[in-house]
């Protein structure tokens, strides 16, 4: 696919769209359907379009499978973190309202913090067994 | 009209599911897979469940096509023919289906306002929520905020079936030097 010139400017052209369409998704999942999941999907989504476009090394460059693999640790860290801050605070595990003086903002804040962690472990994950499967081939021949 | 959506989707959805069984050419079976992932998420949608449809095209009909095309590139395009008769497998998948099919005949009927799935927790979800969480969306302050613990949970899922998918697929190159040293342990994870 790497000498269809429309594939390759379409891929380009459509993804920065994709990577804040995954954003929205994120931080307006509030008002909206989705949340921290379904962005993850998305974001590993552009990067997949990518990938098949122009091939895995020229991606790799951009996004190298180490940071994917912290990414999908690092979420679940964000995630038992917020928890960890909050009994910190006084309050429950995963007990937001410690996070602000008014409840509501602290549910606002801690419900956005644990979307991203969800966000980057399943970004993550999608990315890099995506890696894992598109890069097997490469090395076997 | 939504009952014409749906009968259009089910039907649709049926011919997909036969197609997909009797095509022996794979890729044309995961593009077909990712259509019915779609047609799902069509149903979903007419269900008034958007989020779980959201989910359904961006998994489904998303990523695992472009997975299943990368483990396409490793395994081939044909699928052979099976060396047995399908009888016994028909069998086992038709009693199956008839004793859910049975079962259903004992569940409240489907949308009912008074079904007890819909009085346990789910009142004090849509009353209180505005109050005690303020965000318009039910589905995420169930998910992240009452349902934390759970969703902390499937986080931590994710994780880790992502090690063990790094576990299988990305121990080769390590058990190619393993094998140099002593070559029994190194290959016998792998095939």
């Amino acid at each position: 696919m790497r000498e269809e010139i429309i594939v390759r400017v379409g891929a380009k052209i459509l993804t920065p769209f994709i990577i804040m369409f995954a954003l929205y998704v994120h931080f307006h999942g509030d008002y909206s359907p989705g949340g921290g999941f379904q962005a993850g999907v998305i974001l590993a989504a552009a990067f997949a379009l990518l990938a098949l476009v122009y091939g895995l090394g020229a991606v790799q460059r951009v996004l190298p499978p180490w940071f994917t693999r912290l990414c999908a640790a690092l979420g679940v860290v964000i995630y038992g973190g917020v928890g960890v801050v909050t009994m910190l605070l006084g309050h429950n595990y995963l007990g937001y309202n410690a996070l602000a003086h008014d409840p509501e903002h602290g549910q606002h804040y801690g419900i956005l913090l644990v979307e991203l962690g969800v966000l980057v472990t399943v970004f993550g994950v999608m990315a890099s067994v995506f890696y894992l499967f598109a890069g097997r081939g490469r090395r076997d021949s | 009209m939504s009952t014409v959506v749906d009968i259009v989707l089910l039907t649709l959805l049926a011919a997909t599911g036969i197609a997909l069984l009797r095509i022996r050419n794979l890729f044309a079976v995961v593009m077909l897979a990712g259509i019915y992932s779609l047609l799902s998420a069509g149903l979903f949608t007419v269900m008034d469940a958007v989020d779980v449809a959201f989910t359904e095209a961006a998994v489904g009909a998303g990523i695992s096509t472009v997975l299943f095309l990368a483990a396409l590139a490793l395994a081939g395009h044909h699928e052979n023919r099976p060396g047995h008769t399908p009888l016994l497998p028909l069998v086992v998948v038709g009693v199956t289906g008839l004793a859910l099919v049975y079962g259903t005949v004992d569940m409240p009927g489907f949308g009912g306002a008074d079904n007890p799935v819909h009085h346990h927790v789910a009142d004090h979800y849509l009353e209180e929520s505005p109050h005690e969480i303020g965000i318009p969306n039910v589905v995420t302050a169930v998910l992240a905020s009452y349902r934390g613990y759970d969703t902390m949970g499937e986080t931590t899922v994710v994780f880790a079936a992502a090690v063990a998918v790094m576990l299988l697929l990305a121990g080769r190159r390590r058990s190619r030097a393993a094998a140099g040293d002593d070559g029994e342990e190194g290959g016998a994870g792998h095939r």
